[in-house]
């Protein structure tokens, strides 16, 4: 039997047990769409600041995890608990503000803002003031903030360039700026290297490699030279369970993994 | 030392321009020839025709900040212009003595303002949680609810009727009812009306709002709260509807059933469309073209032979030809139109340069 989905708690940021243990906790969770289950049953525990892969053939469930991890779904059955708080049933942005933060798959902007506008709502967004109707100052804090994640993502050239006008690469990049803002504690990157260049995907491995130590994330991703090369530790999914986790190594050593996932092919 | 003081604010001022040396040279000459229109033009041109373009001007803004920045197409500003101005005549005077209130303007005006925003919230609300076709639907069956509600209570909204003698208060000794007073009393109202839009479309809640629009999973994705910000954007330009539907209660001197009823909540979208809803300036130009058809168009059907009643015909298919050329309206024509003229500049010097 599955824990029951409990309501929302009061929010206790700011105390200590709140930050003690795992950075992500998930106890069963199940999702069903209709009689298909997406996902069944995944428990898993991330420490604060680590880092990890989880791998899977399309239609592991790996996706789906991390809307339910975002609230975007609310799982079927389960508890997800982050950093010590249970915040299974929170609305997305409630998440957000405790220093959850995700990419998407397909690039998930604000195509009619310039690139500048798309980094400035990510800072906003987790701060006070999000609804006020004063301008910000040229040299107001946020502003500065996404100036500065503007060129840790190198896109000051084209900081006030619509984002529809992007290349791909550049918006993907904007992605995980987007990501980066505020204070994140957990990031959930889904396929941050799906069509990049050669180039861009050495780039995106030294952005990754070079986030502060504090900051642990999960990485779904297809591109083993990326996954494996950014992470500490590996869960492999296949038809919505967890069926291995372990280090790079073990995993890209492991048969069982070969055959089902690398397709005995890879390399 | 002053010297060396001085030097590097010198530079700033280069570099940063004064707030007034950004607006362009065309801007300072239409905000010329409307300051001075009344030196040249007759009253019914600053009455009828100013006066009610800025009155549509500001009910289709409304409509233009919810639809342009939040990209929800509410159907719903005409109504609340109509309730801000029913209570205008309500809880002010009227010829209505049986049912007019008649307390002083300076309880009527925030009254109705408050009331007015508080109707647009609770309907935002309701609307908010629905997208695209279905907004449009809820917002319109609000509209007919309260049109009907309005022809059929008889306690409150004096019924079929409506009512008359709905004056402005003579503030400063002057009768703004008069053509000169009301038409600048209403260009005031409407470039205000303008300028907070343009500004607010700046502000982080401007902002956000562009962000719902263009993607309301990743703004929830970035810690805002959606709903909030939708609903918020219904309570705000309610302002803007609520200031131009007391102005057109002030200019009719009266309000019934017929001023909101659904042809005109369709001629606030039509006004917003025609002019472009991308840029606050869309519907006053579109309100402009409206007002212009409306007013002239009768004479000219009237030499065809044809009924004045027509003119509707040619507003029909005036905004048939700009949904089907140009969706981002009048205002999209003119951007394109300037796009292509400085590209092919851009074309003929980088032609000499080779």
């Amino acid at each position: 039997m599955n824990a029951p989905v409990t309501p929302p708690r009061p929010v206790a940021l700011g105390q200590s047990h709140v930050s003690a243990g795992n950075a992500l906790e998930l106890r069963g969770i199940t999702k069903m769409f209709g009689a298909l289950a997406a996902i069944s049953d995944v428990t898993l525990s991330v420490r604060p600041g680590e880092r990890r892969a989880v791998l899977g053939s399309n239609g592991a469930g790996k996706t789906t995890l991390f809307n339910c991890i975002t609230g975007d779904f609310l799982p079927t059955a389960g508890l997800i608990r982050f950093f010590g708080e249970d915040v299974t049933t929170f609305p997305p942005h409630e998440r957000i503000r405790r220093g959850l933060r995700r990419t998407y798959q397909i690039s998930s902007l604000f195509a009619g803002l310039s690139v500048i506008d798309n980094v400035y709502l990510a800072c906003r967004g987790v701060s006070r003031n999000r609804f006020s109707l004063i301008r910000p100052r040229r040299d107001d804090a946020l502003v500065h903030a996404a100036e500065t994640l503007v060129e840790a993502v190198h896109l000051t050239d084209e900081k006030d360039r619509l984002v529809g006008e992007l290349a791909y690469g550049q918006q993907r990049q904007l992605e995980i700026a987007l990501a980066l803002s505020g204070a994140p504690r957990f990031i959930l990157f889904d396929e941050p290297a799906a069509g990049l260049s050669p180039t861009e995907r050495r780039d995106l491995v030294s952005i990754l490699t070079t986030l502060p130590g504090h900051i642990g994330y999960i990485i779904i991703e297809h591109d083993m030279d990326v996954a494996l090369r950014v992470v500490e530790s590996v869960t492999m999914m296949h038809n919505g369970r967890i069926f291995k986790e372990g280090r790079p190594e073990e995993i890209e050593d492991d048969p069982e993994v070969q055959e089902l996932y690398l397709g005995g092919g890879h390399e | 030392m002053a010297m060396t003081d001085h030097a590097p604010r010198f530079v700033n001022r280069a570099d940063q321009k004064l707030w007034f040396e950004r607006i362009p040279a065309p801007w300072w000459a239409l905000a010329v020839v409307l300051l001075f229109l009344p030196v040249v033009a007759n009253s019914f041109w600053l009455f009828q025709v100013m006066g009610w373009t800025f009155i549509l001007g500001m009910i289709g803004l409304s409509l233009m900040f919810l639809a342009g920045y939040g990209g929800m197409v509410s159907l719903l500003q005409m109504t609340v212009a109509g309730m801000a101005g029913y209570m205008v005549a309500i809880l002010g005077n009227s010829g209505t003595v049986t049912v007019s209130l008649g307390l002083s303007w300076w309880i009527v005006l925030p009254a109705a303002f408050l009331i007015a925003a508080l109707f647009a919230t609770v309907s935002g609300a309701l609307a908010v949680r629905t997208e695209g076709i279905y907004t449009i639907m809820i917002t319109l069956a609000i509209a007919a609810a309260f049109f009907y509600f309005t022809r059929q209570n008889y306690t409150i909204f004096n019924g079929y009727s409506g009512f008359n003698l709905v004056l402005p208060p003579q503030l400063f000794g002057v009768n703004w009812r008069e053509p000169v007073p009301f038409y600048y009393l209403s260009l005031a109202l409407a470039a205000l009306s303008y300028g907070t839009v343009v500004y607010v479309s700046r502000s982080p809640f401007g902002l956000a709002l562009q962000g719902v629009r263009d993607n309301p999973r990743r703004m929830a994705a970035l810690g805002f709260n959606v709903t909030a910000h939708r609903v918020a954007a219904y309570a705000l330009a309610s302002v803007f509807a609520s200031a131009g539907g007391i102005l057109l209660v002030w200019q009719n001197a009266q309000i019934a059933p017929g001023t909101i009823g659904m042809s005109a909540a369709i001629d606030v979208l039509v006004v917003a469309v025609v002019g472009g809803m991308r840029r606050p300036l869309g519907p006053f130009i579109g309100a402009f073209i409206y007002v212009i058809l409306q007013v002239f168009s009768p004479d000219i059907l009237g030499f065809f032979g044809f009924s004045a009643e027509r003119f509707k015909l040619i507003i029909g298919l005036g905004f048939l030809a700009v949904v089907l050329f140009s969706p981002d309206g009048v205002l999209g024509l003119w951007d394109r139109w300037r796009a292509r003229r400085r590209q092919q500049q851009d074309q003929l010097s980088g032609g000499g340069a080779a």
